[in-house]
């Protein structure tokens, strides 16, 4: 009986809790940009770097004055990856004040959300809100699915290809490419636009293997490397990330596979361990927007500055253009309304925080910026730093100027009167 | 167990019991009325709508484990098709111009999900026990992985979304606003709830307690237990689809993570948090689970190792869920003992609170310093800021963990006692326990 | 097609031996105790956190040995605790105990470790290729893995058949008072059983853990194969666990291997069905299938043959 009755009082203060924590106050003197991102279960590792990162990057606006004197603050929200959880607390955030909810983990989550912002405003007119995507990269929301109120500052998956391609059609090396990647929809465009710009820039390579894996589910990769040897491929092309990409690594370094790797995910969090556990020094590529080891002083101070306080790199350069460029529209629209920074955005010209011209195109919502290419392994004195603790670090292989990256959009948009 | 399963069909009532049982009836359907007077923000209304659907879905649930003894781990798999199917429902109807409302779209959900349950509940139910579960579990392991394969209906792992404001529209509802959506859940909880309650009382519903309690001897008076069985499976495949169909009208999108495991996993918590020896119980288990899972995460970064401990708390001391805890009081009301416990209960509220204060404080202080050990100590953990660096705050958690759990001991034992007498003088009255 | 066949037979018998390497573990709690451990994947992730912890300290070969130590003083501990005081609630309620328990495991790696992977080396000592067939290492820890595997199913099955201390365990479980009664203690008996469940399943995170990704979420990633094991195997026949690992390993491995679809069998589909659900069916090759095979084969076994492979009882 005792027992029973602890169980009372454990659940007694838990309730008392709750109903104190439904009072949020929803204060207007600061701007507040709702973070919907994994913070617990598996995809936590992750979206607690993005949430640091956007917290970092929060403090350095408001070390300048915030945005049009308001501060800036990031409201952390657990969406646990589930895109039914993500538009809970989509909810929860628009009740507690904010107005601008940024995303980026899963483009099931991400379409998820710029559906429910399309339908919110149009269902609250007055008290729009605004969706910014930061690394869900699948196309299809800024082409057949776009949306006025959806900005996307990562490349998406294409054009990222398109950059990957442009380099891969200058290097004669290659000549049978093998494409693995996740079961998914983003595994299955990074596949299906590899083939046909391979096809198109390079027609004498051949596409020896096309291979679709289930999403985190393979836990031994060996019998993928064994397809991959008997392929006699010189060249892999994939966009695993997370362990799909490490556990791959692994059996391919174990088996002595020597192929060339064109990735999308090398950088991503757990992937430069993996490189380095394989051994495979300056054979794995990465695109991406930017690497720590660019040349340009005001990138460096920001990666110096993040490192300085967290114990992670700058994975999101692409964070850092977004909140900058969303005070760059603000002080623009002279306002932080969502409608008129929205419209601030649109065609908005920005410089890059690793150099050059990108632009908010505003026919999709997709942001155009410089591409890099670069190689994972060991480093001279012109990279400064390494990643994730293994002394190996990013070099520079090449660099796809922002007109070379832009793609064509079947996005047929409905604005706001 | 047993003792608490005898409380799931209680005799018919009398006829004077009968103002107060539609009383009851009558009084929860004001209530839900109401409720959206008083908490009005977008929030609020999304909670109660997830807590409606998730009585449903709990108490579909119930069907098989409470009241037919039968451990699914798939039943997730009957609520997501039900889910998908209203989606596409959604999206031809809209597309054709069909005359059929939104309201009836839940239908369409449940005849899938019964659709379904009929399908692959024969072989399913072929046994009870270890053999059933893991069955369920193969099922709805293979049906959430074909949702990724089978593309074209399933919409791959982004899912398939609907507009729900563009069919044809009732009274001018166009169930753009989450209120009219509260309206449409409500009422078919209500619905649902008496129909699986008018479930248990027909001679289908004894003859499920029968086969969880002794299915020889149900063979014995001429019952195929695999036949009752596979008729409560498909009940509660049918409720299940109409939960899985509010929940996709509700975010107008369904997607694989409807069939999942953790679906699967978080209604049988809740079911059995809630108590599954009584019909109310899954009821009680919906609102607590749905609750802790939409608020925990917002007081606390580390909400799963609270989610886990309460868990555990919960079956260690409370095996009959929530509701078995309170109904254990009802002897004791009518005996009108109650009274005796209050001071034992308060004497022992006081340092077992204090223990659980110093575990958050503890806890939080040590996430503190090895998750974010850069950054500002004065955090802010269940609503309170503290500092986490300030000496005076470790004394005080470590006063009140330990002192808190010395104390806590000895006052449980009084309540303990205090319980005995109660219970006797109970007993003495012939009130059985 | 010799190399594919020779090659892929060897990694469906690595991987199978990895798998029974975890799930070893668990068939002898599931199957003695009756307990689903829903947190026996969780014991597996602290013994690769202890492993990575304490081989940073003092290596790995001790680790090896203190790691499981440690995971399954946790667990007689877990048992002496909190499951016994639950068992008496039935089998819901120890499931239920063992996911919360999960949970806060998970929570605590996480706490201690953190979320991202942690860099869990192979030991220098085997970090070298074995041997070299048509072309394709295979490295020395792979064996080490295999010869492992193999010494536990022998050690298990000696000690459960051959000692007394085994045969004591056996009684325990089918006839508790009568053993009471002759004077052994059965609560002890239990406690020892799952320690040494859980202890198995640490030396397989130790083992793992330098082979996969040693992360917070290994627990979670690793799923409900392992009760697919146990259960195709057979409740209570380790010979069983054995068989199904070896069995899953093969066909998931061999099914990787393959590329044949229905379209590839019987040609394209006609355009007339291009955009229903048909033409899923018909494009899905047999190895995008393969992870699920083994849920398929948990499901026909069930039906067809309910007390699993090499099981005498029914489930």
């Amino acid at each position: 009986m005792r027992k029973l009755m602890t169980a009372a009082a454990f659940a007694l203060p838990i309730f008392g809790a709750l109903a104190m924590s439904g009072g949020a106050a929803t204060a207007q003197e600061t701007l507040k940009i709702g973070y919907i991102d994994p913070l617990s279960g598996g995809g936590a590792s992750v979206g607690e770097v993005g949430l640091k990162t956007f917290q970092f990057l929060a403090d350095e606006l408001n070390a300048k004055g915030g945005i049009q004197g308001k501060k800036v603050e990031i409201v952390p929200l657990d969406n646990k990856t589930n895109p039914q959880e993500s538009l809970i607390q989509a909810q929860k955030a628009i009740d507690a004040g904010v107005r601008y909810i940024t995303q980026g983990n899963g483009s099931a989550v991400a379409g998820a959300l710029s559906d429910f912002v399309t339908k919110y405003n149009e269902r609250n007119p007055g008290k729009e809100v605004l969706f910014f995507n930061y690394a869900a990269v699948d196309p299809v929301l800024t082409n057949d699915k776009c949306s006025f109120w959806h900005f996307r500052w990562d490349a998406n998956s294409d054009i990222k290809m398109e950059a990957l391609t442009n380099y891969m059609k200058t290097a004669p090396a290659i000549k049978n490419v093998y494409l693995i990647n996740q079961d998914y929809s983003f595994g299955q465009s990074v596949r299906t636009t590899a083939r046909a710009m391979l096809a198109a820039k390079r027609p004498d390579i051949k596409i020896v293997g096309d291979e679709l894996h289930p999403l985190l589910k393979i836990t031994d990769f060996a019998p993928y490397v064994a397809k991959i040897k008997a392929s006699g491929a010189d060249t892999v092309v994939t966009g695993n990330w997370g362990q799909d990409f490490a556990l791959l690594l692994k059996a391919a370094a174990d088996a002595g596979l020597k192929v060339g790797w064109y990735t999308y995910y090398a950088g991503g969090t757990g992937g430069p361990t993996a490189v380095k556990q394989a051994n495979l020094n300056h054979q794995v590529f990465a695109v991406g927007e930017g690497i720590p080891n660019v040349d340009v002083p005001g990138a460096q101070a920001v990666e110096k500055a993040l490192r300085a306080k967290y114990d992670f790199s700058l994975f999101y350069p692409r964070a850092v253009n977004e909140m900058r460029m969303l005070a760059a529209a603000a002080d623009k629209a002279k306002s932080i309304d969502p409608v008129k920074v929205a419209f601030a955005l649109e065609g908005m010209e920005f410089d890059v925080l690793h150099g050059g011209k990108g632009v908010m195109r505003k026919d999709d919502h997709q942001f155009f910026q410089p591409i890099y290419i670069a190689s994972f392994g060991e480093r001279t004195e012109k990279e400064p730093f390494d990643e994730e603790k293994t002394g190996w670090g990013w070099k520079l292989v090449a660099r796809i100027d922002t007109p070379a990256t832009m793609l064509p959009t079947t996005c047929k948009m409905e604005r706001p009167n | 167990m047993s003792e608490i399963a005898s409380h799931v069909a209680p005799p018919l009532p009398a006829a004077a019991d009968k103002f107060k049982f539609y009383g009851l009836w009558a009084g929860a359907a004001a209530a839900l009325l109401l409720l959206p007077q008083i908490f009005t923000s977008g929030g609020s209304l999304t909670t109660f709508s997830l807590i409606g659907i998730s009585i449903i879905f709990s108490l579909s649930y119930n069907i098989l484990l409470g009241q037919t003894g039968m451990l699914s781990f798939g039943h997730a798999v009957y609520y997501g098709l039900g889910g998908f199917l209203a989606i596409h429902a959604i999206n031809i109807i809209t597309a054709n111009k069909l005359p059929i409302p939104l309201p009836l779209v839940p239908l369409i959900g449940g005849l899938t999900g019964l659709f379904f349950a009929a399908l692959l509940g024969w072989v399913s139910t072929k046994r009870s026990g270890t053999a059933f579960a893991m069955i369920s579990l193969g099922v709805a392991e293979l049906i959430a992985s074909s949702a990724l394969i089978l593309r074209t209906f399933f919409g791959g792992e982004a899912g398939i979304s609907a507009n729900r404001t563009k069919l044809l529209r009732l009274f001018g509802w166009s169930f753009g606003p989450q209120i009219q959506i509260y309206y449409l859940v409500a009422a078919w909880t209500l619905i649902a709830v008496i129909a699986m309650y008018a479930l248990t009382r027909t001679p289908l519903g004894r003859m499920c307690n029968a086969v969880r309690d002794n299915p020889e001897r149900v063979q014995f008076v001429g019952y195929n237990p695999h036949t009752v069985r596979y008729l409560a499976f498909c009940f509660s495949g049918f409720f299940a689809g109409i939960a899985g169909a509010l929940a996709a009208i509700n975010f107008e999108i369904a997607n694989s993570a409807y069939l999942g495991a953790v679906q699967s996993g978080t209604v049988l918590f809740a079911t059995y948090i809630g108590g599954v020896g009584f019909f109310i119980g899954p009821i009680v288990g919906a609102i607590f689970v749905t609750f802790l899972s939409l608020g925990l995460s917002d007081l606390t970064p580390v909400w799963q190792l609270y989610f886990g401990l309460i868990f555990i708390a919960v079956v260690v001391f409370a095996p009959g869920g929530i509701t078995g805890l309170l109904m254990m009081h009802r002897p004791l009301l009518k005996a009108g003992t109650l009274t005796q416990m209050l001071p034992s209960y308060l004497m022992a509220l006081v340092p077992t609170l204090a223990m659980i204060v110093g575990l958050i404080l503890s806890i939080e202080t040590i996430v503190h310093y090895t998750v974010n050990p850069g950054d500002d100590s004065h955090i802010k953990a269940f609503g309170v800021s503290f500092d986490a660096a300030s000496p005076t705050i470790w004394a005080m958690a470590a006063i009140l963990l330990i002192g808190g759990f010395g104390v806590a001991r000895k006052t449980w034992t009084w309540v303990g006692h205090a319980w005995d007498g109660a219970t006797s003088v109970a007993r003495e009255k012939g009130i059985a326990a | 097609m010799l190399e594919l066949i020779v090659i892929s037979t060897l990694n469906g018998i690595l991987f199978g031996m990895l798998l029974f390497l975890m799930a070893s573990g668990l068939t002898v709690i599931f199957s003695m105790l009756g307990v689903l451990n829903f947190a026996h994947a969780s014991f597996y992730m602290l013994g690769a956190f202890f492993g990575f912890q304490i081989s940073r300290w003092l290596g790995f070969w001790p680790a090896l040995v203190i790691a499981p130590l440690l995971a399954g003083a946790i667990g007689a501990g877990v048992e002496r605790f909190g499951l016994r005081r639950v068992h008496k609630n039935g089998h819901v309620a120890e499931l239920l105990f063992t996911f919360g328990l999960a949970f806060v495991i998970e929570e605590v790696v996480q706490i201690i470790w953190g979320k991202s992977p942690v860099d869990f080396r192979v030991p220098p000592l085997l970090d070298f290729p074995a041997f070299t067939i048509f072309s394709t290492n295979y490295p020395a820890y792979k064996m080490f893995m295999l010869l492992v595997s193999i010494v536990i199913f022998a050690g298990l099955l000696i000690v459960l058949k051959k000692t007394r201390i085994g045969l004591i365990v056996q009684a325990a479980l089918t006839h508790p008072h009568m053993v009471g009664h002759l004077g052994h203690n059965v609560g002890r008996i239990f406690m020892l059983v799952f320690g040494v469940g859980t202890a198995l399943a640490a030396v397989a995170g130790v083992i793992a853990g330098p082979a996969l990704v040693t992360q917070s979420n290994m627990a979670g990633l690793l799923g409900p194969i392992l009760f697919v094991v146990v259960v195709v195997g057979g409740l209570g026949s380790l010979p069983g666990a054995f068989v199904a690992s070896l069995l899953i390993g093969l066909v998931q491995t061999f099914a990787v291997s393959m590329n044949g679809s229905l379209a590839g069998a019987f040609g394209p589909l006609s355009p007339d069905y291009a955009s229903t659900w048909l033409s899923d069916i018909w494009g899905v090759t047999i190895a995008q299938i393969a992870p699920i095979m083994p849920y398929l084969l948990l499901v026909l076994i069930l039906i067809f043959r309910p007390m699993g492979l090499l099981g005498t009882r029914d489930t």
